[in-house]
């Protein structure tokens, strides 16, 4: 099935969820309100004609300056049994920043999840174990939001774990044997 | 024993006499523990980036640390250096800091690669802007990642920074 078909057939299904379908250089993918997102992957992964059983990716994306909704949840879907695949961007805000898991449906989901929480501070209901993947674990700030200092200065909000351990180098400098 | 009559002491190296119907050797113990400790640096493989993939080809066959003395030891308490070969990022320098605490001394420490030496490319949030930040660095090689040769290189300039080194065996250095 091409992925227009599979667009048209979720926006029958879910009229008043899906805002656009987006079509870009060939590209389909399908922009969804947050409110039922699980319902509609789950009408994805489980349908017989669709049957998506493979979530190839989660991603989170960040539009700053964008007027209402500035995050987007970007899922990559791929049938394996049917070998199609569809893009869902659902819509997220600033002020509510979060959605529902799909964990429940795809358990590799749960990295992801983690990580886009972890990069762009999006919370996701329902998730099992919902803690900072790469950044350690006391960091302060989403790195992955456009409005994040780019360069490696951080200043006052330096992580206190590099800071203990410039001050134990400084500390220690005494018994280097020079 | 038979003393042929030669006791005229011979110079060898600068600080090294040969008493040659003696059968013996006089130097200071300086040149003899440098000797000892230049002729067997085993180094903490610390492997963060793609550097670990040139240092683990410097280690093979094809360029072979062996013939050095160089020898690499996967624990920090039997090693004598430590090459940090890579990328560190913050949330590792911790874990280096602490594997450098581990090593016995005297200890010498390697900055391989740009990243290592001052974060490289990366001057970004997440990297450490070179390990000197953390850890008393000895030697930098540049290079990204460097080569096998320049990798040779360093460990050659350790050995003769090892070999000017005065007093450090002992106990009140």
């Amino acid at each position: 099935m091409s992925p227009q078909e599979i667009a048209e057939i979720v926006k029958s299904q879910f009229p008043s969820e899906v805002i656009e379908i987006v079509k870009f250089r060939d590209q389909v993918s399908l922009l969804v309100k947050k409110s039922r997102i699980f319902e509609i992957m789950t009408y994805l992964h489980d349908s017989a004609n669709l049957s998506f059983d493979y979530l190839a990716d989660l991603c989170g994306v960040d539009y700053l300056g964008r007027k209402d909704h500035r995050f987007e949840v970007v899922y990559n879907l791929l049938s394996i049994r049917h070998n199609h695949q569809i893009r869902i961007k659902a819509l997220v805000t600033e002020i509510d920043c979060s959605i529902n898991s799909v964990v429940g449906i795809w358990a590799g989901a749960n990295w992801h999840e983690r990580e886009c929480y972890d990069m762009f501070g999006i919370s996701f209901h329902n998730h099992p174990d919902l803690r900072r993947v790469l950044m350690p674990e006391d960091w302060e700030g989403y790195p992955l939001r456009k409005d994040y200092p780019l360069k490696s200065d951080l200043g006052e909000k330096e992580w206190n774990g590099l800071k203990e351990v410039i001050e134990t180098a400084e500390r220690n400098k005494i018994y280097e044997v020079r | 024993m038979i003393i042929d009559g030669t006791t005229a002491l011979i110079e060898v190296e600068e600080g090294i006499k040969v008493i040659p119907g003696a059968n013996t050797i006089i130097a200071s113990v300086d040149k003899l523990v440098n000797w000892g400790r230049r002729s067997s640096i085993w180094p903490m493989t610390f492997g963060l980036a793609c550097c670990a993939i040139e240092m683990m080809a410097t280690g093979a066959s094809h360029y072979d640390l062996d013939r050095f003395g160089v020898v690499f030891r996967g624990s920090p308490r039997q090693s004598d250096a430590i090459i940090i070969a890579g990328t560190l990022t913050k949330k590792m320098a911790p874990v280096v800091r602490m594997v450098y605490d581990q090593m016995p001394e005297p200890r010498y420490v390697i900055a391989m690669g740009s990243c290592a030496c001052s974060g490289g490319i990366y001057n970004t949030y997440s990297t450490v802007q070179g390990v000197d930040l953390i850890l008393p660095v000895d030697v930098f090689i540049p290079g990204c990642p460097p080569r096998p040769e320049a990798l040779i290189d360093g460990l050659i300039k350790l050995q003769e920074l090892i070999s000017k080194e005065h007093f450090k065996w002992s106990r009140w250095r």
